[in-house]
C-alpha cells in the first residue's frame, strides 16, 4: 500500500453520556466482542496499510489495554506497525492536543519519517467495512488535494452532530458545513480523508503557525475553495456510534442476518485483541430468543432481543429485553432489565428492576460481587 | 550460553485410531474438543501455565492441521526470542532414516534439539488427554525427592487398574514396581503418560537402548533405568484427567462440560485454557430458537433447538431442527427440519434439510464395533449428507455422500458408509 494511517481516537464525548467517563469512545464495546476502533484498524490492515498511527488523549486506559499488542490486527511487522501516540512534554511544548490538526502536528516527525506519498486519517468510532485502496485510486483519479469519504443519513436521522456535505456534479465539495443548526443536506462527512503526505505536512504546519488547530474547521473548510477537495461517497452500511442512541440502534442491528453476514462472514474479516474465553454457557432455565451472545456468558435466564457482551452472567429467572448488557456484568436472580444499557463490570443486586421507559436507561451498578 | 531448566517434549504424533473417522485426516491432538478447542490446547496451556515456555511437539501422522493450528505458538504465548514451540517431524539422516517407531524413538530422534537448550529436566507429555497441571508442582516434587524419573500417577478404581499401567509405590512414594495392565493389579496407581527425567538419565538410558526397536517409555526406557537403580517416584495427581481416545469416552468428556458446575471447570479466571481463534463474533439465536444445557462457540448461528450439547465455532443449526445429546465441530451447517441425537459431526460437515441422525434401534457397527458402540452416530469432516435422509445408531458417513448411497433414503443402524479417507 502506498499509504500510512492515522486513526484519531482522542476526543471525549458529552454525547455518549455516562459511557464516556470510563473510557475514549474508541474502545466502546460493539456487537458483542469487538471495540469500534477494530473496524478502523481492521479496515486499514485488510487495505494492506502497515504503518498506523493511533492519536489518543482522553480516557485512553481501556484503548492502551485493548492495543496492548499490535498482532490481532496483524501490525506485528519489522516493516511499519501499530504506533500509539499520546501528547508527551517536550523541551518546545507542554500542551495536550488542542484539536485534531494540532494532534497530527504534535506528531509530525512520524508523518515526515515515512516514505509512503500518502495518508488515510480516520476516525475509530465509527462501524463499516471499507477498502482504502479505492479511495486511493478515487482520489489520484480526481487529481484531488484532499478526498472526504462521505455518506448519506438513513432518513429520520438528525445530521446536526455531523459535518454536512453539498458536492458538485464532479463530486467537488462546495459546501461544508460543521455541526449546522439547520442542515442543508444528509450528506455526512465520514470522518475519513485520504492526502498527500507532503500536502498534509504543508498544512498542518501552516495551521499550527497560524494558532490553528482543527482539521475540520482550519483545513477543510478553510481551504475548500482553494485546493481540489472531493467527495466520496460511499453506499455501504456505516454508522458513528458517538451517540447514546445511535450507539444503541448500532448494536442491534447486528440482529440482523444482512448485517451479521456482511461484517461477520464475508471476506475479509474484522479482527481484535483475543481473550482466550471459553465458549458460552446455557443452563436449565435458558430461553435465548432474537439475540446475541458473546463468548464466556453463562446464561440461565430469559434474553430476548439483546445483544450481550463477553463473560456476562445472567441468573435464574431474569428477563432481558431490548437491553445492552455489556462486558463482565453480573446479573443477579429474578431481575428485569429492560431498554437498558448495562455498563460494563456492573454488579446487579437480585430481584432488581431497570426499565428505560422513555428512551435509553443507563445502567451503572456498583455493588459487591461474591460468586464468580 | 542458552539454559532452560526444563523443556518440554509433546508426543502428537499418533493417529489415535479408536476415534474412527474423526481420525482419519488429523492427528489426534487435533482433534476438536468442547466446542472451541482442540485435545492439544490443553497440554499446551499447561505448559504455558506453568512456565515451561520451550515445548517440541513430535509429529508424524497427519500433520497439517496441527501445524496450522500451532504456528509459531502465538495463542499460547509460546512465541519466544529463545525457547517456544516448534514442531518437530521425522527427518532424513545420512544412514539409518526412519520414521518415528516409538514415544521414546521419537524423543530420542530428537536428541540434539533437547541439547541445545541445555537442560536440567526433561518433561515428556502426551498430546491426548484432558486435564489442568501444575507441572512446575511435579518438578519440585522431583527435586525435593532427589528423583532420576518422576511419573504422574492417578488413583482410579481397583477394579478398572487392570486397563492401565500399574506403579507400586512405597510409603515415601518411591516406585518398587510396575506392570504394565496386570490382571491382578498390587496397586491403584495408574500411569498417566506424564514423565520427568533428569536430562543426564535420559541421555544415559538412550545411549543404551538406541538399538532397541520400537523403543517406548513404558516398555524400555522406565524398566532401564529401575533395573540400573535409578530412584523413581510416583507424583500423585488428583484433579481431572480424562482420556479421550475412545469415541464414548470423548463424547463423555464433552458432555462432562455441560453441567451447571462442571467439575472440569472451563470459567475459571487462573489456568486459562488457550486456542488459536479464528472466529471472533458472538452467537446469534433467532426469535424460534431454543438452548438448554449447552456450550456454544463464537460466530454459531441458532434457528432450531439445542439440548445438552457442545456446539463449535461457525456452526449453523437451521429452523426446526432438533440437536439433543451431540457434538457439532467448527464451521458444520445443519438444514432445517433435522434430528440429531448422539451425534457426533466433524469440521465442515454439511447435512440437508429433514435428516434424520440417531434414530431407530441400536445394532452392532459390521466393520468396527469396537470404535463405533454407545448409540453414536459418527460423521467425519467435510462429510456431505443430502435431504431426507435417515441415518441408524452406532453408524458412520465420511465424505460426500449423494441419495444414491443410501438405500430408500436409509442407512440402517450399525452401518458404516465411507467414501473419503485412507480406511
Amino acid at each position: 500500500m502506498r499509504a500510512i494511517g492515522i486513526v484519531l481516537a482522542g476526543g471525549s464525548n458529552h454525547r455518549m453520556d455516562v459511557l464516556s467517563q470510563k473510557r475514549a469512545v474508541c474502545a466502546m464495546p460493539i456487537a458483542g466482542s469487538y471495540r469500534s476502533i477494530d473496524f478502523t484498524l481492521s479496515n486499514m490492515s485488510n487495505s494492506h496499510i502497515q504503518k498506523v498511527a493511533v492519536l489518543t488523549q482522553y480516557n485512553a486506559g481501556s484503548l492502551n489495554e485493548h492495543l496492548n499488542s499490535s498482532k490481532w490486527w496483524d501490525f506485528g511487522r519489522k516493516q511499519g506497525g501499530l504506533y500509539v501516540l499520546t501528547p508527551a512534554v517536550t523541551a518546545d511544548n507542554s500542551n495536550w492536543y488542542r484539536g485534531t490538526a494540532d494532534a497530527i502536528y504534535q506528531n509530525l516527525s512520524f508523518l515526515k519519517k515515512s516514505h509512503e506519498p500518502y495518508v488515510v486519517i480516520a476516525n475509530g468510532d465509527c462501524v463499516y467495512k471499507m477498502d482504502f485502496n479505492k479511495i486511493l485510486e478515487y482520489h489520484i483519479d480526481k487529481k484531488a488535494d484532499i478526498t472526504v469519504v462521505c455518506a448519506d443519513l438513513p432518513k429520520g436521522t438528525s445530521p446536526e452532530r455531523y459535518g454536512t456535505i453539498r458536492m458538485n456534479e464532479e463530486c467537488r465539495i462546495e459546501e461544508f458545513e460543521e455541526k449546522p443548526l439547520k442542515a442543508k443536506s444528509n450528506t455526512v462527512s465520514c470522518g475519513i480523508y485520504v492526502i498527500r503526505r507532503r500536502q498534509l505536512i504543508e498544512m498542518i504546519e501552516k495551521s499550527a503557525a497560524e494558532d490553528r488547530y482543527d482539521f475540520v474547521r482550519d483545513i477543510l473548510i478553510r481551504y475548500k475553495d482553494v485546493k481540489r477537495i472531493y467527495g466520496y461517497k460511499t453506499k455501504d452500511y456505516w454508522r458513528n456510534i458517538a451517540e447514546v442512541n445511535d450507539y444503541f440502534s448500532t448494536n442491534m442491528d447486528f440482529l440482523k442476518k444482512d448485517v451479521r453476514d456482511y461484517f461477520f462472514r464475508t471476506y475479509p474479516d474484522i479482527y481484535s485483541k483475543v481473550d482466550d474465553l471459553p465458549p458460552a454457557k446455557y443452563n436449565p432455565g435458558a430461553d435465548v430468543s432474537n439475540s446475541l451472545v458473546s463468548s464466556g456468558c453463562i446464561v440461565n435466564g430469559t434474553v430476548e432481543d439483546s445483544v450481550v457482551f463477553k463473560t456476562s452472567y445472567i441468573g435464574n429467572n431474569c428477563v432481558i429485553k431490548n437491553s445492552i448488557i455489556l462486558n463482565d456484568v453480573y446479573i443477579a436472580d429474578n431481575t428485569t432489565i429492560e431498554n437498558c444499557i448495562v455498563e460494563s463490570h456492573s454488579t446487579i443486586k437480585a430481584g432488581s428492576v431497570f426499565k428505560g421507559d422513555d428512551g435509553i436507561k443507563i445502567v451503572v451498578e456498583r455493588n459487591e460481587r461474591y460468586s464468580i | 550460553m542458552v539454559k532452560k531448566e526444563m523443556i518440554a517434549m509433546l508426543l502428537a504424533g499418533g493417529q489415535g485410531s479408536r476415534l474412527g473417522v474423526l481420525t482419519s485426516k488429523v492427528a489426534k491432538p487435533a482433534v476438536a474438543f468442547g466446542g472451541k478447542y482442540r485435545i492439544i490446547d490443553f497440554p499446551l496451556s499447561n505448559c504455558i501455565n506453568s512456565g515451561v515456555d520451550t515445548v517440541g511437539v513430535l509429529t508424524q501422522y497427519q500433520p497439517l492441521r496441527l501445524n496450522s493450528h500451532i504456528g509459531i505458538g502465538i495463542p499460547w504465548d509460546l512465541d519466544r526470542n529463545i525457547g517456544g514451540v516448534s514442531v518437530l517431524p521425522p527427518y532424513e539422516k545420512s544412514e539409518n532414516s526412519e520414521w518415528y517407531t516409538g514415544t521414546a524413538n521419537a524423543i530420542y530422534q530428537n536428541l540434539e534439539y533437547m541439547e541445545s537448550f541445555n537442560p536440567e529436566y526433561i518433561l515428556i507429555l502426551s498430546g491426548d488427554h484432558i486435564y489442568k497441571m501444575d507441572y512446575e508442582v511435579m518438578l519440585d516434587f522431583h527435586k525435593a525427592n532427589n528423583a532420576d524419573v518422576t511419573i504422574a500417577v492417578m488413583p482410579v478404581p481397583m477394579e478398572e487398574a487392570s486397563r492401565f499401567g500399574i506403579m507400586i509405590a512405597d510409603e515415601n512414594k518411591r516406585i518398587t514396581d510396575f506392570e504394565e495392565k496386570p490382571a491382578h493389579p498390587r496397586s491403584n496407581l495408574a500411569s498417566m503418560g506424564i514423565y520427568i527425567f533428569n536430562w543426564k538419565t535420559l541421555k544415559e538410558a538412550f545411549l543404551a537402548l538406541k538399538d532397541q526397536p520400537n523403543l517406548d517409555f513404558g516398555k524400555h526406557v522406565i524398566p532401564y533405568c529401575h533395573e540400573n537403580d535409578k530412584p523413581l517416584y510416583a507424583y500423585e495427581f488428583n484433579g481431572y484427567w480424562k482420556d479421550v481416545g475412545t469415541l464414548s469416552s470423548y463424547w463423555e468428556a464433552n458432555m462432562e462440560l455441560i453441567d451447571i458446575v462442571p467439575e472440569f471447570n472451563l470459567y475459571e479466571e487462573y489456568w486459562k485454557i488457550y486456542t488459536k481463534s479464528e472466529i471472533q463474533p458472538p452467537q446469534f439465536f433467532s426469535k424460534e430458537s431454543k438452548i438448554e444445557r449447552s456450550i456454544i462457540g463464537e460466530g454459531s448461528e441458532i434457528y432450531g433447538e439445542v439440548y445438552n450439547s457442545v456446539i463449535g465455532c461457525g456452526v449453523t443449526i437451521g429452523a426446526g431442527t432438533v440437536v439433543k445429546d451431540s457434538i457439532i465441530m467448527n464451521q458444520t451447517t445443519i438444514g432445517d427440519n433435522c434430528e440429531l441425537n448422539k451425534a457426533i459431526i466433524a469440521e465442515e460437515t454439511k447435512i440437508g434439510n429433514n435428516v434424520k441422525l440417531g434414530v431407530g434401534e441400536e445394532a452392532e457397527n459390521d466393520t468396527a464395533p469396537h470404535i463405533y458402540n454407545h448409540g453414536l452416530v459418527t460423521v467425519g469432516e467435510k462429510s456431505f449428507i443430502p435431504d431426507g435422509i435417515c441415518v441408524g445408531k452406532n453408524s458412520v458417513v465420511f465424505g460426500e455422500t449423494t441419495a444414491a448411497d443410501y438405500e430408500d433414503g436409509i442407512l440402517a443402524s450399525g452401518k458404516t458408509l465411507i467414501k473419503a479417507g485412507d480406511e
